[in-house]
């Protein structure tokens, strides 16, 4: 190569070099053009699925409980202490005999169209959650009346008989959570979505930027008036500081741990377990569980169809399994898990690992082969539902199968997408006829940690009974007995003799708790510890 | 040609009922209740039947086949079962996205692969001819997400000119639009110039060594001009198969593209729609799918006729030298070959 040439390549190489970087900085041009306005007023978070269906009270479904937080408001709140605070109520009174709850609402409540919160709206809410919710039930069984009181801004419960869950229920944080909206929509059939989105929580629904599948846009109520106190969970002053949030939604991991990090999202909901070592090596970023209660992973016999409606085979399952095969294969990290036999969750007021030794300690395989030779099982395969396209949801079922095939059973372990398992196990068909054995599912803590949300410990059987169907009377008297009892330790008593039948019976087994932790940018601060993801209280620089 | 068209056109109206029966019966036959999605966990049986009736899915199918199509034909499409959206609006809401990236895509790919094609048949065998043949075996091996990953890898994180995800509408600002778009496009267009440009190259070879061309080239004409007026013209038929076939895939959702880049397009709204058994969105969708490819389909056959006189449609005469065409044995045969389905 001569001098010449050499130049020529030098030359070219600068020219190169110069457009390079002029379309960097064209590039990076466009990028600040299009972000600097609203970046200091808009929140951006990826959510954990997509915002379907609007109504919290139509459905469990956790996106719709999360939508309710926003735009909804309620009587009463879970702190981070699980201690139930006054949210709308600014005081309330019981009657001597105990049958009559009267509340005051807090001045100033306003729903999103400008009308006041009053007694009729509040009476409404509560009768149609009462008609979807579980623990609602309870509480509607024990209600004679419920309408305004002496004044707008007062709401009068009459009970049949005295029951200690009022505030309780009335606190319940999550689905179904009961959310106050106008009367005029508290009145839709709760087998119909409600037509509006209007409440009077801390955010406004932006109906007309809603894309489902692709975002849902609140923007802050400028009218809200939050309490005094300072947020702790789902209690406390709502403060909104952002002017906007948008929940964006991403079908891909990758996109949304590339996002985060180049600043696009500033908030992550619920990152995989196999990208959280490259979120938590960031230092502009904080990855913290805020959810203490975690979620527990649970598999549930069906007790309709032969042979698990024979509680020594289901009670065979369950000794088959080993806690922490099931979370090595579902969460992988230790640190992210707990090896927890409560099934009213691990670190709460009625926790007890009474039952559960041998899924907890991982030895049960000869007690389940010694169970499935007294109950003569004949090796009829047990049809095991397998969603293959949730990824907390597709390890537990490969690993119970491969246990209960250790123990002895025949497994047939059936592939299928979520929404086809959730059409399939309200089936109580026979087996021949496309009915199931068993399936794996999770549920947050805060959905199961008492005996009356927990819905696995229902024991009313094929009529009002959850899918599995467990029919045990003896539950369903403790569990009436739980809601009337009038002291914690009353309650613990009874909550440890119902997991005690619960296992006997077989009516469920949980497998694990775990911890999904949450990513966010450090230029967030406020981020508050719950059940739910919550956005008021977050400020961002 | 007026009346092959209306012909056609007509001909459309059974093939999209058919699709509309095909759709409906394999939706309601598919597992999967969307009543049992929306009431979630808690919902009794007597709760599941309210909400069946109240979405009409307790009626008979026929009754509900009936209730759909006289909607379709009222220009309704319905509403979303899970969302209550209207579906046309849904569908509106991704258009934009998806036809973005199908022109875009289209036009760079066009301008880079055909060029290359022709240079490559031109220079067959040389280094040119091999590097087009790598570049094309390339973009048909390497799966697009791969693609998609190492461009916001090195775009996006490394150099910051890009941004990660995104869609903003033209009407939001020109320079936003191509800011986000053009990474999703770079990505679809690496797949489309290895297809075109082969096709390109293969169907040049193929008209280069005739007669016509050796009597261009012996009258003087200059080798760009035979190139591109004589051989390529001639050559167009199968190009512009392959680039309305790939127009219509991308149209109909490249879902894998559209996740990489979170754009909401068609592919996605289809997905989605599909995983939580949103009947009417599917519906809507894969109707509206079947109608692009029609279109798409008529258009491409106009095209013959435009830039290859020697194609006539005509009433086939007993027996029909080929199903639909009555051309010259001399033109590049229509290459409605199979596409890459991994978009």
């Amino acid at each position: 190569m001569n001098f010449t040439t050499t130049l020529k390549s030098t030359s070219t190489g600068l020219r190169n070099a110069l457009r390079s970087t002029l379309f960097g900085v064209t590039m990076a041009g466009f990028a600040l053009m299009s972000t600097a306005a609203e970046a200091q007023q808009t929140l951006r978070v990826v959510m954990h699925s997509d915002l379907r269906v609007l109504d919290p009270i139509l459905t469990t479904a956790y996106m719709s409980r999360n939508h309710g937080y926003m735009i909804f408001d309620t009587l009463y709140a879970l702190d981070a202490d699980l201690v139930p605070q006054p949210q709308m109520v600014d005081s309330h009174t019981v009657s001597d005999d105990g049958l009559v709850y009267t509340f005051t609402l807090r001045e100033g409540l306003m729903f999103h169209d400008g009308a006041p919160v009053t007694g009729e709206d509040v009476a409404a809410s509560i009768a149609r959650w009462g008609t979807r919710d579980g623990m609602g039930q309870v509480l509607m069984s024990f209600v004679d009346s419920m309408a305004q009181g002496a004044t707008p801004n007062e709401f009068v419960i009459n009970l049949k008989q005295p029951y200690g869950l009022v505030i309780d229920s009335l606190a319940k944080p999550s689905s179904n959570v009961p959310f106050i909206m106008p009367k005029r929509l508290a009145e839709t059939p709760s087998t119909e979505p409600i037509p509006e989105q209007i409440g009077s929580g801390p955010f406004k629904w932006s109906d007309a930027e809603f894309q489902p599948g692709v975002r849902a846009v609140y923007e802050k109520n400028t009218d809200y008036v939050p309490r005094s106190e300072p947020a702790s969970a789902a209690a406390g002053g709502k403060v909104a500081n952002m002017d906007r949030v948008e929940w964006v939604v991403m079908a891909d991991d990758q996109t949304a741990l590339n996002a985060l990090l180049a600043g696009e999202i500033d908030y992550w909901e619920q990152p995989p377990a196999d990208l959280l070592p490259i979120l938590s090596a960031n230092p502009d970023l904080t990855v913290k569980n805020l959810n203490a209660l975690g979620f527990q992973t649970i598999m549930r016999p069906n007790t309709l169809n032969a042979p698990m409606d024979d509680p020594r085979i289901r009670n065979a399952a369950i000794a088959s399994v080993n806690q922490k095969d099931v979370l090595d294969a579902l969460v992988g990290t230790p640190e992210l898990y707990n090896i927890c036999g409560a099934m009213f969750v691990c670190d709460t007021p009625l926790a007890t690992n009474v039952g559960s030794e041998t899924l907890t300690a991982g030895n049960g395989i000869e007690k389940a082969k010694a169970l499935l030779a007294e109950a003569g099982y004949d090796g009829t395969p047990i049809v095991i539902m397998h969603p293959t396209d949730v990824a907390s949801l597709r390890s537990q079922p490969v690993v119970v199968a491969q246990a209960m095939r250790d123990a002895g059973f025949v497994v047939d372990l059936q592939a299928m997408d979520w929404q086809t398992l959730v059409g399939k196990r309200a089936s109580q068909a026979s087996i021949a006829d496309g009915g199931w054995h068993m399936f794996v599912t999770n549920w947050v803590g805060a959905d199961v940690f008492n005996p009356l949300v927990n819905n696995m410990v229902n024991g009313k059987g094929k009529d009002g009974g959850w899918f599995g169907w467990p029919d045990v009377p003896q539950i369903e008297e403790l569990r009436t007995a739980y809601a009337t009892s009038q002291s914690l330790d009353e309650q613990k008593a009874l909550a440890e003799q119902i997991q005690t039948i619960a296992f006997e019976e077989g009516m469920y087994a949980p497998i694990g708790q775990y911890f999904v932790p949450t990513a966010w940018s450090n230029s967030l601060s406020g981020v508050l510890d719950g059940p739910a993801p919550f956005f008021w209280n977050i400020s961002k620089e | 040609m007026y009346v092959y068209i209306l012909k056609r056109v007509l001909a459309a109206i059974p093939v999209m009922g058919f699709v509309a029966l095909f759709v409906f019966l394999l939706l309601r036959l598919t597992p999967g209740d969307p009543a049992a999605i929306i009431a979630g966990d808690t919902a009794t049986p007597e709760q599941l039947e309210a909400i069946r009736t109240s979405l009409g899915l307790n009626d008979p199918l026929a009754v509900q086949f009936f209730n759909w199509i006289s909607q379709l034909l009222r220009g309704d499409f319905g509403t979303s079962i899970l969302s209550g959206k209207p579906v046309i609006e849904l569908i509106a809401d991704r258009m934009e996205p998806t036809i973005s990236l199908a022109l875009t895509t289209i036009i760079l790919s066009v301008l880079i692969a055909v060029p290359l094609g022709v240079i490559a048949a031109w220079k067959q065998g040389t280094l040119i001819d091999r590097f087009v043949m790598l570049l094309s075996v390339l973009g048909f091996s390497v799966p697009v997400f791969v693609i998609g990953y190492l461009m916001i890898s090195l775009f996006s994180m490394q150099l910051g000119w890009f941004p990660v995800q995104g869609f903003r509408p033209i009407g939001d600002g020109v320079g936003d639009f191509f800011h986000r778009i053009a990474l999703p496009t770079f990505t679809l267009t690496l797949l489309y110039i290895a297809l075109i440009a082969r096709i390109t190259r293969t169907s040049m070879l193929e008209i280069l060594g005739d007669d016509y061309v050796r009597t261009a080239r012996a009258k003087g004409l200059p080798e760009t001009r035979v190139l591109m007026h004589h051989a390529l013209r001639n050559c167009s038929v199968p190009i512009i198969t392959v680039i309305g076939i790939g127009f219509a895939l991308i149209i109909s959702g490249v879902v894998v593209t559209e996740s990489v880049f979170n754009l909401p397009g068609l592919g996605r709204l289809t997905v989605d729609a599909v995983l939580s058994r949103d009947y009417p969105v599917i519906q809507a969708v894969i109707l509206l799918a079947s109608l692009i490819y029609v279109v798409i389909n008529l258009l491409i056959d106009i095209a013959y006729v435009l830039l290859d006189p020697r194609i006539r449609y005509a009433r086939p005469i007993k027996p029909p030298p080929s199903p639909r065409l009555t051309a010259s044995p001399r033109s590049c045969a229509p290459a409605r070959s199979s596409f890459p389905a991994r978009s």
